[in-house]
């Protein structure tokens, strides 16, 4: 795990991870990193809770990384940074979406949504903790939510080495371009 | 150049280079994207989904009799499907090279089983390869078909959930043209008729013998040199893991040939160091063969056999190092997967959770999430096809012990020509007393929405003559084929209770296709609650759909996950919900 860096991306299936991820991993290939990419296909897509692990470093060999090892998390959902707070190494960063999903069992009634998730996590970890979905539907499409989350982490990770708006200009479709690269702006901007 | 791939896009990308010509597969998570990924070199081989996993192994075993390099790909448990068809080639061997790709899934992300697939070499007597990235995934799959005409047998390619599905960097090579080989009868090898059979069983074990001592030397077979102290013999996935876990000056033996065992190789690299591990996921495939060699080593006392490893967990177990982690007051709770909104599925499940009296047998696919909270309307789910002839089975011994109970089996349209057919003719050929349910939502659903021989596409998207489920039902004997939509719960319910009161052999085809088809147009809406009409009876939640919850109690639809099915509206008893449109 020497000289590597982990990222690990939660959220529920369909909010748009994978895309987030893919952004990520090109920016860090063209920059000449070595990367590996780690999700799950299948069931969890079904809205269950679903995990994407970024891993690079000059030479990276495991995809995958366990508790205690991600230098940062970023939740789309807020119940989700605490499902996986404890990948987080003790001093690692989480860039947390404030934004609530309800799971089948509590939407059933079988249990409620828990109380206090962002607060426990500020107790533990460096957190930066934003709106994206009002941010990226104050600029036309609550779909951009997952490259405002980005543009957060990317100002956590103080990964400013790296040409992101030309990624992420290369990485979405040209009729999304404008839109994404706002979002990236605003969520970059939302983390002091 | 390199290229992100994940472990499945390498395989397809490997196929193409390797000169392949005709590949088949049933999709399962995590082999699907092999075959999604193939399309894209059409111009120079044929790809397909068929059926099941055995007509795919036989068809690209067919394939290679024929004279071509041949692919065929299945989730860990569709080997079990075609573990018949693989046996037997491994007696008659084969003509151009022919490769077996099961993909496992330890941890059982999205399987029903943690099965080690590595035993059917063994128990086959073929070769097994384990590539441990996407790069070894393209360059050992050329190697296998090498391997594959050389020791004239079929070839199992061995991935893990985190090999097929993680992406690493890939440098492609040119693709190698390779001519078909002549096809000239040759019934001796062909056919495995028991004396041919008995005349081919010693080739078996010698070209297992040729294979080892090639594997000694073999380039997928490897050794890192360390300082002599700590050796660690490993293969797949877990040498990634190994190697973020060992100090610098470890050695390894890494294993790209797993079966049979390089043991020469084994036995150097074991004598070459002080303390030998084994490191595997799952079972302890290797280490049995390396101990009964009489070689000492550390490996399965110390690692699990359960789950797929990590670093942190091969840390943990092998040097007792804890993670340094955080507890958190708060605990989120479990968010299962559960029917999309909108799901056709959902209808038909929400009818059969009223009836108390009935027993459900279940299959895999979306519909086996119809067994989740609340729906909870599943008895049993086994695998393929069990859905039928399972429920084929409780219904006998219903009868035969003179309890009254009401079977209703349930498979998807791909499950019924993958293997419900057969159970469809166990039910009417030995009058269970089993009413057949065909969910036809036109797609493979759960893997990702591949087409299958009712859906009238092939794997190219090109129009395919679709088979009609009731027609093959109706040629099976059915006399009474209900067809209703599920959406439309009292149409469903009409069906259901027709088809319980039967007295004819009756079958009951749900049909209305999956929202996520791409290719077609859907008539999309949203729900909305009338806050004034709304008495918070909690009836609406009985359909365990995502979008609907209850805020400050009444029941209240998310707008961005519904797509306006009604299906909630339908069951609510005070006229409540509304579709946008009315």
């Amino acid at each position: 795990m020497k000289n590597t860096k982990s990222a690990l991306l939660v959220g529920v299936g369909g909010q748009g991870a994978i895309l987030t991820a893919k952004v990520l991993v090109n920016g860090l290939m063209n920059a000449g990193y070595d990367v590996k990419m780690s999700e799950v296909h299948g069931m969890s897509q079904r809205g269950g809770s679903v995990s994407t692990q970024v891993h690079w470093g000059k030479k990276v060999y495991s995809p995958v990384i366990g508790r205690g090892e991600a230098d940062i998390i970023v939740a789309f959902e807020k119940m989700e940074a605490v499902r996986y707070a404890d990948f987080l190494k003790p001093d690692g960063i989480a860039v947390i979406n404030d934004y609530e999903l309800p799971s089948m069992t509590i939407a059933a009634g079988l249990c409620e949504y828990p109380e206090g998730c962002l607060e426990a996590m500020q107790e533990n970890f460096t957190c930066h903790v934003l709106n994206a979905e009002a941010i990226a539907e104050s600029l036309g499409s609550a779909k951009c939510m997952n490259i405002v989350l980005f543009g957060s982490m990317v100002k956590a990770l103080g990964m400013d080495g790296i040409d992101w708006e030309s990624v992420i200009s290369e990485t979405v479709p040209p009729k999304f371009r404008e839109l994404n690269l706002k979002a990236y702006r605003a969520g970059y901007a939302a983390v002091d | 150049m390199k290229h992100l791939l994940s472990g499945n896009e390498a395989i397809a990308r490997g196929a193409y280079e390797a000169g392949v010509r005709v590949c088949s597969a049933y999709p399962g998570t995590p082999s699907t994207e092999i075959f999604e990924a193939l399309p894209q070199y059409q111009e120079e081989l044929y790809c397909e989904w068929a059926p099941n996993e055995k007509v795919a192994t036989e068809v690209a075993y067919g394939a290679a009799i024929a004279g071509v390099r041949s692919l065929c790909a299945m989730k860990h448990v569709g080997l079990n499907v075609a573990a018949d068809p693989v046996f037997t080639a491994s007696y008659n061997g084969v003509n151009g090279g022919f490769v077996v790709v099961t993909a496992d899934d330890p941890s059982m992300h999205s399987s029903q089983n943690e099965q080690d697939n590595r035993y059917y070499a063994r128990a086959a007597k073929i070769a097994l390869i384990e590539p441990s990235d996407s790069q070894e995934c393209k360059d050992f799959l050329r190697t296998a078909y090498e391997i594959s005409e050389r020791f004239d047998m079929p070839v199992l390619f061995r991935t893990t959930t985190r090999v097929s599905h993680s992406k690493s960097l890939v440098e492609f090579s040119e693709r190698i043209d390779v001519p078909p080989r002549p096809y000239v009868k040759n019934t001796p090898k062909n056919d495995c008729a028991p004396g041919y059979a008995y005349q081919k069983r010693p080739k078996v074990e010698r070209m297992l013998k040729e294979l080892e001592e090639y594997g000694n030397s073999c380039p997928l077979n490897r050794i890192e040199t360390g300082d002599g102290e700590v050796g660690v013999i490993t293969a797949s996935i877990a040498y990634q893991y190994a190697k973020d876990v060992f100090p610098e000056g470890t050695s390894f033996l890494k294993l790209g040939l797993t079966n049979p065992l390089p043991m020469n190789l084994i036995r150097d690299f074991a004598s070459s160091v002080k303390t030998l591990y084994v490191v595997e996921e799952l079972e302890g495939f290797m280490e049995e063969q390396i101990r009964a060699a009489g070689i000492p080593c550390i490996g399965k006392e110390k690692i699990s056999n359960m789950y797929e490893l990590n670093p942190q967990r091969l840390r943990q177990m092998l040097f007792g190092i804890e993670p340094e982690t955080k507890e958190l007051k708060v605990k989120a709770v479990s968010r299962p997967p559960a029917l999309c909104p909108g799901c056709p599925h959902r209808g038909f499940f929400y009818i059969m959770s009223k009836r108390k009296d009935t027993v459900i047998a279940g299959d895999i696919g979306c519909y086996t999430l119809g067994g989740s909270a609340p729906l909870n309307a599943l008895d049993t789910c086994i695998c393929m096809g069990a859905g039928f002839s399972a429920g084929a089975g409780m219904a006998k011994a219903f009868e035969v012990t003179g309890r009254k109970k009401k079977v209703f089996g349930v498979v998807g349209d791909s499950t019924f020509f993958h293997s419900g057919m057969t159970g469809a003719v166990e039910i009417i050929y030995n009058k269970a007393n089993v009413i057949p349910v065909v969910l036809d939502n036109h797609i493979t659903g759960m893997t990702g929405h591949q087409d299958n021989p009712g859906s009238g596409y092939t794997l190219q998207g090109e129009v395919a003559n679709a088979v009609a489920i009731e027609d093959v039902l109706r040629a099976f004997g059915y006399q009474k084929i209900l067809i209703a939509d599920p959406q439309d719960l009292s149409t469903m319910e009409k069906a259901v209770d027709e088809a319980a009161a039967s007295d004819v052999p009756t079958a009951i085809i749900t049909r209305r296709p999956c929202l996520l088809i791409k290719r077609m147009k859907h008539d999309i809406g949203k729900c909305t609650v009338d806050p004034e009409k709304c008495v918070g009876c909690k009836s609406c939640l009985k359909v365990g759909c995502p979008a609907i919850m209850i805020r400050d109690r009444k029941a209240c639809i998310d707008a961005n996950l519904c797509v306006g099915c009604t299906v909630c509206a339908q069951v609510c008893t005070k006229k409540a919900i509304a579709g946008k449109e009315n």
